[in-house]
């Protein structure tokens, strides 16, 4: 799985999770929270949308690595491939 | 731990709350059941058949409405967490309310959707005190969603700060009162900040079908997601050990054990149903700090006997007046009012009355003036809510109790019209086809709710907490009110309690 990939995945969860917003020029770099109205709760959803679909652990420590698609790439892309390499 | 009557999480009561709480839960694969003992879902916000009519209970209008496209608002916030799509809940704006005062109606303030036109209403009748109202306003905007960061102080206080006028000061607390306030005469700020919200700076809507429609997107959800829900199911008793709830047992006589248990019912309800002999003591050493202390302890003030109500005030209730008619009521020439809060006192008086009925204010409801996009309701409504003393409605003998109802029906609607433009007895009488009243009687044989309070104890637990460390409570007594406030306590409540603790755990 490339970057790429893993930013779609992670847009296609939060088109879910929020699907007032409009997520046609997300900003990679820029924090989520900036850019689209999430709070907390609507990130315990991402995690566990992480979890349910794609079997992916977020521990509450690392919560700060979500904070943009450009950090949730760079920390999620090696787990995908980890999980990859299990099957 | 997987036996046939073991849960995850076991909710009681099939209310607004409890349904949100078990939608969450069963989204994230929790194994839930939801156990309600009445034959229909909704609690407080329900419906019932009478003569093939059904007739709406509770819901008079969501409050929290705002159109598509306004974002960081609670309305949003649930859907989202639900996963329910706006459309889905079908609803229509109001027209136009009003809050009147006077006996003959002398003062009155306009408001819609819309807030600059309440604005505009108190800018015209009470000139000198628009600045302090738009700073209260802005006092409100800036606690957005951060309600549990009000201080716990007296609403009446602060907002006597912002304006100098009693008669604005009470045209305000009026509306937001009867929708939703479980204290006598005041309000904590922190609810006053919600209800100003949820009614003037948002507004009221509805679904033409109104609140079955509700309920039903609410269940298909739920279903959708895995969850149970079994109908005719009251808790008999919780079953405390060590400090956690350790197994329900139901009216029937059966047990189910859950990991986690979610009350809507209720603090002292759900209290009431605990071991009596154990955990009293521990109740009060784990009772939640501030308000939070009041319910719990009120409720053990309750079971040792002692008169609690002397410190929490007393609970509210209401009787309700309905009157379905041949016509839509703007065709009897009602005009397009949605709703109506009226007073007719110097003072306006918000507590439970001496009477068995408190005739001097009330809220009417004319649910077809909504604007339902060129459909209408087939009949005409027209409902009524006044304030009401439950130890005067609870104890009457079959008879007298039907004399009553249909005595407080007449009395009601006749002070209410007071407040609408004028048609004639004889009109009025033809036009009818049914009436029908509920009672604070009524309200606790279908929710059990203790001396038919609709908005719970007077003081609430806003983080859920109980004295058993697997039970939480949700719905009115934590402290979120109206039907999207109540969705969303039970939201946060699974959320906060449950979901959030198991990641963490991750």
């Amino acid at each position: 799985m490339t970057k790429d990939d893993c930013k779609k995945l992670v847009t296609e969860i939060i088109a879910d999770i929020a699907p007032d917003e409009d997520l046609s020029n997300l900003k990679p770099d820029v924090r989520l929270r900036d850019q689209l109205q999430l709070d907390s709760m609507d990130f315990l959803d991402i995690v566990m949308e992480l979890r349910k679909r794609h079997g992916i652990e977020v521990p509450e420590a690392d919560y700060i690595q979500l904070a943009s698609l450009e950090s949730c790439a760079e920390y999620l892309t090696p787990k995908f491939n980890a999980l990859e390499g299990k099957r | 731990m997987s036996s046939p009557s073991h849960y995850d999480v076991a909710i009681i009561g099939a209310g607004m709350s409890g349904l949100a709480a078990g939608i969450r839960l069963a989204h994230f694969g929790r194994r839930v059941c939801i156990l309600e003992r009445h034959s229909k879902l909704g609690g407080l916000n329900s419906f019932y058949r009478l003569d093939g009519r059904k007739f709406d209970v509770g819901l008079h209008a969501m409050t929290n409405f705002v159109p598509e496209g306004v974002r960081g608002t609670p309305l949003g916030k649930l859907l989202r967490q639900l996963r329910i799509e706006r459309g889905e809940f079908a609803l229509c704006p109001q027209k136009q309310s009003r809050v009147v005062f006077g006996s003959t109606g002398k003062t009155e303030l306009r408001f819609t959707n819309d807030f600059s036109v309440l604005e505009a209403e108190i800018a015209a009748k009470f000139p000198a005190q628009i600045d302090g109202f738009r700073r209260l306003a802005d006092l409100v905007r800036s606690y957005g969603d951060r309600v549990f960061d009000v201080p716990q102080v007296s609403a009446r206080q602060v907002v006597r700060e912002y304006f100098s006028d009693p008669l604005l000061e009470d045209m305000m607390f009026c509306p937001l009162m009867y929708y939703g306030s479980a204290r006598e005469r005041d309000m904590d700020l922190s609810q006053f900040v919600i209800m100003f919200r949820a009614l003037f700076l948002e507004g009221f809507a509805r679904p033409l079908e109104g609140v079955r429609l509700v309920i039903r997107v609410l269940l298909e959800k739920y279903q959708a997601a895995g969850g149970e829900c079994r109908m005719r199911c009251g808790v008999a008793r919780i079953v405390e050990r060590e400090g956690r709830a350790a197994a329900l047992v139901l009216d029937g006589g059966a047990e189910i054990t859950a990991d986690h248990v979610i009350s809507s019912i209720g603090a002292a309800e759900t209290l009431a149903l605990c071991d009596p002999m154990v955990g009293g003591g521990l109740a009060v050493a784990s009772a939640p700090s501030g308000m939070g202390i009041l319910p719990m302890s009120a409720a053990l003030g309750q079971r040792h006997g002692q008169d609690a109500r002397a410190t929490i005030g007393r609970r509210l209730s209401f009787v309700e007046s309905i009157r379905v008619l041949k016509h839509q009521p703007g065709e009897l020439g009602w005009g397009s009012d949605t709703i109506v809060f009226f007073n007719d006192s110097d003072r306006f008086d918000y507590a439970r009355p001496a009477q068995q009925v408190d005739l001097r204010s009330g809220v009417i409801c004319l649910p077809n003036n909504f604007d339902f996009g060129g459909a209408e309701l087939p009949e005409g409504w027209l409902r009524v809510t006044c304030l009401a003393d439950y130890d005067q409605w609870i104890g009457l003998p079959e008879e007298r109790y039907r004399a009553d109802k249909l005595r407080w029906l007449d009395e009601s609607t006749r002070s209410a019209r007071r407040f609408l433009p004028e048609i004639s007895d004889a009109t009025l009488a033809a036009e009818t086809i049914a009436t029908d009243l509920f009672t604070p009687r009524t309200i606790t044989r279908f929710t059990g709710h203790l001396e038919g309070a609709v908005y719970g104890a007077p003081g609430k637990t806003p983080d859920g907490r109980t004295h058993l460390k697997n039970l939480y409570l949700c719905g009115t007594d934590q402290g979120l009110l109206g039907i999207v406030g109540a969705m969303l306590s039970g939201i946060s409540m699974a959320n906060q309690h449950i979901l959030q603790p198991e990641i963490r755990g991750a």
